[in-house]
Formats: C-alpha cells, sequence, structure tokens
C-alpha cells in the first residue's frame, strides 16, 4: 500500500500547486462562479459513491453509498447548472 | 486492458478539469470552461460506473434521478441574491458525499483495514464531515435562519482546541484499534460538531472567507476519498478544488487585511450586536445632514464620471435591476458609469459581480478595487449603495479603527460622495464610518431600490 501512498502524495501536493497556479489567474469579476464551478467538481466524491451503492456488499454500505450518490449528484448537478446560469449573464457592452 | 483504458480516461478527464478551471479566467472562455469540466464529470462517472465491477445499478440509478431533480431545480430556481447560501448548502453536501464514501468504505474493509488506509479514511470522513455541518450553519446564517452576528460562548476558542485535541486522540487509537465502531462513531459526532462550533461564531459580513474556506475544505476531503479509493482522480481534482478554495480565502482575508486566524477565531464584529439596535451613535445622526431626491439630481447631472459602489445592502434590498436602470439613464445623458467592486463586498466572492450581471450591467463596465481606486479623484459623483466598512476612510487614517490598514475604496476622494443608507447605523464593524459626516458627502436615508427609482424617474422628466 505503501508505493500507492507515496505516489498518492506527489499527485495530491504538485496539483495543489497547479491548482493555486491556475486559479490566481481568476479575476475577481469570476469569483462566485469560480467558486460554484469547483464546487460543482467537489462532488467527484460521486466515483466512490456508486461503487458503494452499487456493489452489493451489504445492506448498509449500500444505503451509505446511496446517501452518498444523491447528495454527490444534487452537488454536481446543481453546481454545474447555476455555475452556467451566472455565467450566461455575463455579458460585454 | 480495460484499467489502462480507464486509467487512461482518467487522466484526460483530469486534464478537462484542469483546462476547464483555467478557462474561467475569462468571461469569453467561461462558459464553455464550464462545460468543458462537466463533461470530464460525465467520463470519470461514466468509466468507474464501467469499470467499478457494480453488480447492482438499482440504488445507483435511484440516487442519481432523485440527485438530478433537486440539484436542477435549486439551481433553477434560486435567486441570484440567495447564490452564498446555494454555494455553501452544495459544497456541505459535496462534504457528505466524500465523508459518507469514507464511513461506507470503513464498513466494507472493516475486516481487512490496514493501518495506511484507516488513517485515510479518517482523513476523509473528518474533513468531510467538519465541511458538512460547517456549511450547514453558514448556510442558516446566510439564509437568516441563525442570527448572521458572531454566536459566542464561554471557552469558545479552548473548547474548539479541545475537541480537535480529542478527534486527534481517538483518530490515533482507532489507527490501533479499527475494528472499534463505537469509537468510529464517536468520531463522527466530534467532527460534526467541530465544524458547527467553529462557524458559529464567525459574523455575517466574514461569510466571504467562511465560504470560501468551507470550498477548499471539500475539495482536500475529495482528495482523501482518492487516497481511500486508490482514485489518483480524485487526489488531483480534490488537491485542484482545494487549492481553489485556499487561495479565495487567502484573497478576502487580505482584502480585510486580516489573518485567516482572526477571521476563525476572532469573533470579529461582536461591537455590533451591541449597537446595532435603532437611534444609535447619536453623536453621528446629529451631525448628518439628509438630501433630497433634487440634491442629488444636480449633482449626478453635473458629473462626467459617476462611480458606484455596491454592497450587501444592494443585495439585500434587491435593488440591483434599479441601479442598472439609473446607470442606463446617465449613459443616454452622456454620463459615463463605473462600477467600483470590493473584494468582500457582499457574503461571498465575486457576489456583487454577479447580482450586477444578472441586472444586465455589461462587465467591462465593473472595475476592482485597484483599477478603480486612482480614478475615483476625477469622479463627479461616487455613489455608495448600501456599503460601509469598505469606504470607510478611517482605514487609512485611523490607527484606533479596528478596521485600520484595511484596504479600502476610496470614494471620498469624488468631488461629492452620495450615500444610500437605510439609517445611520454603523456597518458590520460596528464603527462609526467619518465619510458619512464630510462636507462633500450628501446622505441619502431610505430604501436603496425606492430611492433609486425616484432617481431614475427625476432624470426621464
Amino acid at each position: 500500500m505503501l508505493p500507492v501512498f507515496l505516489i498518492g502524495l506527489y499527485v495530491f501536493v504538485l496539483s495543489i500547486f497547479v491548482g493555486y497556479e491556475i486559479i490566481s489567474k481568476v479575476p475577481p469579476l469570476l469569483h462566485t462562479p469560480l467558486m460554484s464551478g469547483t464546487n460543482a467538481i467537489s462532488g467527484i466524491s460521486l466515483v466512490g459513491a456508486v461503487i458503494a451503492a452499487g456493489l452489493g456488499h451489504d445492506a448498509l454500505t449500500t444505503a451509505l453509498g446511496f446517501a452518498a450518490v444523491i447528495c454527490g449528484t444534487i452537488n454536481v448537478i446543481g453546481g454545474y447548472l447555476v455555475t452556467n446560469r451566472m455565467l450566461r449573464m455575463f455579458k460585454k457592452k | 486492458m480495460l484499467t489502462y483504458v480507464s486509467d487512461i480516461i482518467y487522466l484526460v478527464s483530469a486534464v478537462f478539469f484542469i483546462v476547464g478551471i483555467k478557462m474561467l479566467s475569462s468571461p469569453a472562455t467561461a462558459r464553455r470552461g464550464n462545460y468543458l469540466s462537466a463533461l470530464a464529470m460525465v467520463m470519470t462517472v461514466g468509466t468507474t460506473l464501467v469499470v467499478g465491477q457494480i453488480a447492482d445499478y438499482t440504488w445507483i440509478i435511484a440516487g442519481v434521478a432523485v440527485g438530478t431533480v433537486v440539484g436542477a431545480l435549486a439551481a433553477q430556481w434560486v435567486k441570484m441574491t440567495a447564490m452564498p447560501q446555494l454555494v455553501a448548502l452544495f459544497n456541505g453536501l459535496g462534504g457528505a458525499a466524500s465523508g459518507l464514501v469514507a464511513v461506507s468504505e470503513y464498513f466494507r474493509r472493516l475486516d481487512t483495514l490496514e493501518s495506511y488506509l484507516v488513517i485515510v479514511i479518517l482523513l476523509s470522513l473528518t474533513v468531510g464531515a467538519i465541511t458538512l455541518s460547517g456549511s450547514l450553519i453558514a448556510y442558516g446564517k446566510l439564509q437568516e435562519l441563525i442570527p448572521g452576528r458572531p454566536i459566542t460562548y464561554p471557552l469558545q476558542n479552548w473548547g474548539n482546541l479541545l475537541l480537535m485535541l480529542a478527534a486527534l486522540g481517538v483518530g490515533i487509537f482507532l489507527v490501533i484499534e479499527p475494528s472499534r465502531i463505537d469509537w468510529f462513531l464517536v468520531l463522527v459526532g466530534i467532527s460534526l460538531l467541530i465544524g458547527v462550533l467553529m462557524v458559529l461564531p464567525i459574523g455575517g459580513a466574514d461569510m466571504p472567507v467562511v465560504v470560501a474556506l468551507l470550498n477548499s475544505f471539500s475539495g482536500i476531503a475529495v482528495a482523501f476519498t482518492g487516497f481511500v479509493l486508490s482514485a489518483k482522480v480524485l487526489i488531483i481534482v480534490g488537491s485542484l478544488v482545494g487549492a481553489s478554495g485556499i487561495f479565495l480565502t487567502v484573497a478576502m482575508c487580505v482584502a480585510m487585511n486580516r489573518s485567516v486566524w482572526n477571521v476563525i477565531f476572532g469573533a470579529f464584529g461582536q461591537l455590533d450586536v451591541a449597537a446595532a439596535g435603532p437611534g444609535v451613535a447619536p453623536a453621528a445622526q446629529g451631525a448628518v445632514k439628509a438630501y433630497t431626491i433634487d440634491d442629488a439630481l444636480v449633482m449626478l447631472e453635473n458629473s462626467d464620471l459617476v462611480i458606484i459602489v455596491p454592497g450587501f445592502g444592494m443585495a439585500a434590498a434587491q435593488a440591483q435591476h434599479a441601479v442598472r436602470e439609473l446607470s442606463d439613464k446617465l449613459g443616454e445623458r452622456g454620463i459615463e458609469v463605473k462600477f467600483a467592486v470590493h473584494p468582500v463586498a457582499g457574503r461571498m466572492p465575486g457576489h456583487m459581480n454577479v447580482l450586477l450581471a444578472e441586472a444586465n450591467v455589461p462587465y467591462d463596465q465593473l472595475y476592482d478595487m485597484d483599477a478603480i481606486n486612482d480614478q475615483f479623484k476625477t469622479a463627479g459623483v461616487a455613489m455608495v449603495i448600501g456599503a460601509n466598512d469598505v469606504v470607510n476612510p478611517a482605514a487609512n487614517e485611523d490607527p484606533s479603527s479596528p478596521i485600520y490598514g484595511m484596504p479600502i475604496l476610496r470614494a471620498e476622494e469624488a468631488r461629492t460622495v452620495m450615500v444610500l443608507k437605510r439609517s445611520m447605523n454603523p456597518g458590520f464593524a460596528g464603527i462609526d464610518n467619518q465619510l458619512f459626516l464630510r462636507d462633500n458627502t450628501m446622505m441619502l436615508f431610505g430604501d436603496a431600490k425606492s430611492t433609486l427609482s425616484k432617481l431614475v424617474a427625476a432624470l426621464k422628466n
């Protein structure tokens, strides 16, 4: 398990730097859509949720997975739609 | 073979997420960036559905159906002024999803838990739970279900520190004894409690920082979930969101000249609890002169440049459309109108920009603090709508002021400062604003929306 952890740690640390770099270029004008857009992305735990809900291991893990799927989906669908709704409003003169 | 294909798809998705966020840096490409990011999400989840050894799709389909309906309706119905609440709520659900996955993984692998796995499960659980409960409290405050003022309690910071130490202690114990379900549940409880107690003492106007910080937490929870599932795409994407939240948190704190520590643990803005009642600050009230719409009209008509400074009061009064009408009317008369947006105006980063965009104000009329501050001295009128602390000259001039050192919009440099305000109540920081007493300041008391409508009507004649 340790090598997997180490690779993960490399990815984690480097991604934080990448993230900080690209995000620091987003102007304050778009900070709210940035926030709701990244917020939608954080619903990606859905990946773990569908596995938990679908493996059919036992009733408890399935139920927890089901709840996670609902939460994650609301986050993802709602987040992307509301970001799109906001971005549609930004117009030039 | 299949795992190679799926791994490549995950990698491509991660790249799409990164490029998608990057495209958010310009209004011209932002929408496409959002689509790209959504496509990456479909690719990631879709691939997992194929390769994830799923035995039964029933509960997945049911959960996705429920979530889609709820999410879509919420996104469609929310008012733009309520955006901070909605983002807080979605954020909490993201944290919940990560936390629930961690709990589920814990029970599923209970018999074969290695120390490494326990550690990452506990981290994912703790951060996810804090995100959930903290976001719900933030939602409650923004929705005004619970008082927006800082709610303090005895031994607040020591109590929180003790709770964190307790969480750490229980966590270490669980690494040694992973099968103690009772203590696992205790840790869930402690984590939820930490989230509640952390956000309760934070005041309404500090919400931009809190929402940004919780956004970051939700990303970090995702990254830990990635460690639990050995899913690199989750680690990448979670770190991105975490970094984004950290960046915004720091940006908000810099804009208030305060440390993250001070925002979280300082219970700032307590003064307004005592001072917010009606009839306060009589000393200030006495010296202030209220002007009429006609007075204001003369000043506006004699300007070449009008700079409008919106604040949370504009959102509270739903006055953004009236502001745009005024801006249009002034524009028709050849008067240039610019909007000066302070980074922490409103209840979330960029809140004012979204509201003004909703009211069809073109975004090239919206200016950041640094871009506009040198132009106030050339403006005939600086019109302050429901903003207070972000234009308080005490931040520059009075070392004893609690907001001394905070970068402000230098509205006071305009020939005339017009302040649309409900009453003389001090702003969030609970301090008087000397700007209101200055000779070049005109106070227009009343509901911002109706004042603006009257100005528009007067300009029509």
